[in-house]
């Protein structure tokens, strides 16, 4: 047990190492601007009052390492400084959008998971079948739609013609469970249709590749019936590859969940990223690019750990 | 029962029933299984959805007899080892070569396809289609079909552009770090893993915010968050190739790096890179209609297919599927791409599922 739990510990370190050196990338970043910020944002025609006045209030008058060391300190109590065009707290516009989109994520996950597993090893069953075909020429069509495509032609099928779901994701407090899953139903289909597609054609790939080793051929040999070679033989050494797929496509809803949003005028965190880049507001930016890397960061190294703790070859590197 | 209905049912028996008499097995198969499911449909949706269907159908049988021919053309052009190896291809690929040498036809011609100018305004605001304008006007009343010709043009050319630059830099570095070993090899690996951990269109968002959204700095930031993805496979698939025999002789020969590097690794890893530059072009394509679908790409009057979407997207909400063409236009693209590569790929890497 303890080697897991240094393995483990090492990647977990292995991960904050990457996080620290991301955050300085995010920070010095904004350092490159032509001018600083301050020019940035009250452009060209600002007079020099003005400009000292607002590094001051910034804090720009001091050296960058200091204000990178203030600016990661406050992150790890979640205060990332205030918005440069409403001046609100950061942390206060951010905090109930994020919840928004986790539980936006955390819908698709629930639909897409159990479902791409199932059909991902049934496509590996009737593999090089007329319904193995289709469904990789569907999953490849998938993939490749942008998601607004998929997006909007659920809109127009679903809210505008049939009716069935509304077409704006508005959120308010006082709704109920079964409402709130309604409201967010066809934005969390169309994450669910990309990640499905991907789930599937990775654990297509996985299962097999298992399928192909000389155990399972073994089993055949000995005359076990197909389902059972599956279920008995080959799923507990998948489990590890599919844990890695799940752990992979779910970091992958994160960077979906922006244009996601903002199809469907959902109240996330992808869509006030989108405006702050658009108004240039660099503390809000810095501080979405931080917590999207970060959750990222955190899932792929999920699907380490699981692949670690599933693969018991993994704890014994040569 | 219309007579659209019986016509259609008599058309699929008479075609199973010959397909079954002349032994075509799979062809039996395909039509007698659409008329199953037309029987099902029929029953629950009516006359309506059997036209959906025969449409659905119909539009497939012509994609796939346009790329069958279009197989024929190209192994009659090709030479004899061409030939080949063109025969081998399904007609999945087949159809993805046809729509790339369509777009790219529509892309290169451009002006002398569209009727009128990209940023040319001809009527009123989302005027319906007429005889002038096939697809109706846009949001400042602008002709859509000219547009989306120049669109392809413009983004396919940006995305293409990003893509070769990505390909230069990650094929160079990886090349580089697997031929010179060491720290820098070291070095470029964990510079690699680290952009990696970012998710790209967040990197993109965090780029274009601080640069400002100019075409150069799109390309830039493009190249930067995918050169890693190619830096990676260069490197394993270089990494496989350099500790051969040849290069060792190459290297007491006493060729310089640039020597090894351009004619025996290169050679060499070319066909997984070529399979790679069609993977990275659909990342590439998608990353960038993304970023100018929120507004961020390329900047108007400059026709382009996100940009095309988001500003026509109202028109969705009156049940107008106008804004959905550019989207599409995306996806056929994308998944055409698709289809050759994963072609390229089977044949390859020997990737044949026992």
């Amino acid at each position: 047990m303890g080697d897991i739990l240094k393995l483990v510990g090492q990647r977990l370190g292995l991960g904050l190492v990457i996080l620290l050196v991301i955050s300085i990338i995010i920070f010095f970043m904004v350092e490159l601007l032509p001018g600083d910020i301050a020019q940035a944002v009250l452009g060209q025609g600002a007079t020099e009052e003005n400009l000292t006045a607002l590094r001051k209030e910034m804090g720009l008058d001091k050296p960058a390492p200091v204000r990178y060391l203030q600016w990661l300190s406050g992150a790890v109590f979640l205060d990332f400084g205030n918005s440069i065009v409403t001046g609100e707290q950061v942390s206060s516009v951010i905090g109930q959008r994020f919840m928004n989109t986790l539980f936006l994520a955390a819908y698709a996950a629930v639909i897409s998971v159990p479902v791409a597993i199932s059909l991902g090893i049934l496509v590996a069953l009737l593999r090089n079948s007329i319904f193995d075909r289709v469904a990789n020429v569907l999953t490849l069509t998938s993939i490749s739609s942008p998601e607004f495509f998929l997006g909007y032609i659920l809109i127009l099928y679903f809210a505008v013609k049939w009716n069935m779901f509304p077409a704006i994701a508005s959120l308010s407090k006082d709704m109920s469970f079964g409402e709130l899953l309604n409201r967010t139903f066809l934005p969390a289909l169309t994450l669910v249709l990309v990640v499905v597609a991907h789930m599937m054609r990775m654990t297509r790939a996985a299962i097999i590749n298992l399928l192909a080793s000389p155990y399972i051929e073994m089993a055949r040999l000995k005359g076990v019936p197909p389902l059972k070679v599956i279920v008995r033989h080959a799923l507990p050494n998948a489990w590890a590859p599919i844990i890695n797929v799940v752990a992979l496509n779910l970091a992958y809803l994160i960077t979906g969940v922006v244009l996601v949003e903002v199809v469907f005028v959902y109240p996330g965190i992808g869509q006030v990223l989108v405006d702050a880049v658009s108004k240039r507001d660099f503390p809000v930016v810095q501080a979405c690019c931080l917590i999207f890397a970060a959750t990222f960061i955190l899932l792929n190294l999920a699907a380490d750990v699981g692949a670690i703790l599933t693969n018991p070859r993994l704890r014994h590197p040569k | 029962m219309s007579v659209f209905v019986i016509a259609y049912y008599s058309l699929l028996l008479i075609g199973s029933s010959l397909a079954a008499y002349f032994n075509k097995r799979s062809i039996f198969i395909l039509l007698f299984s659409l008329t199953m499911v037309s029987f099902v449909l029929g029953i629950i949706g009516g006359s309506g959805a059997l036209v959906m269907v025969a449409t659905f159908a119909g539009l497939l049988a012509l994609a796939g007899m346009v790329s069958y021919s279009f197989r024929e053309a190209l192994i009659m052009m090709a030479g004899p080892e061409l030939a080949k190896e063109l025969r081998t291809a399904p007609l999945t690929a087949a159809f993805g070569m046809f729509v790339i040498f369509t777009y790219a036809i529509t892309g290169i011609f451009a002006p002398w396809i569209a009727p009128y100018g990209e940023a040319e305004v001809i009527s009123n605001a989302f005027e319906p289609a007429n005889a002038d304008m096939l697809l109706g006007a846009d949001q400042l009343g602008r002709d859509m079909f000219s547009r989306l010709v120049y669109g392809t043009r413009n983004s396919v050319g940006l995305a293409l552009t990003a893509t070769v630059l990505a390909f230069v830099l990650g094929a160079g570095a990886g090349m580089l770090a697997a031929t010179k070993g060491g720290w820098f090899d070291q070095f470029m690996g964990r510079f690699a893993d680290v952009i990696m951990s970012i998710p790209s269109l967040i990197f993109a968002l965090l780029m274009l915010s601080i640069f400002g959204s100019s075409m150069p700095v799109i390309i830039v930031a493009v190249a930067i968050i995918y050169a890693p993805r190619v830096f990676r496979l260069t490197r394993a698939v270089a990494g496989n190739v350099v500790v051969m025999d040849y290069i060792e002789a190459a290297k007491l020969r006493g060729e310089g790096t640039g020597y090894l590097i351009r004619r025996e690794i290169l050679p060499n890893s070319m066909a997984p890179l070529v399979a790679e530059f069609g993977l990275e072009f659909c990342f590439v394509f998608l990353l960038v209609a993304g970023l100018s679908f929120l507004g961020l790409g390329i900047q108007p009057p400059t026709a382009d297919w996100g940009s095309m979407v988001r500003e026509n997207a109202t028109l969705i909400s009156f049940g107008d599927i106008t804004p959905l063409i550019p989207a599409a236009a995306i996806a056929l693209l994308t998944v055409a791409v698709n289809f050759v590569v994963d072609w390229m790929l089977f044949r390859s890497s020997g990737l044949k599922e026992q």
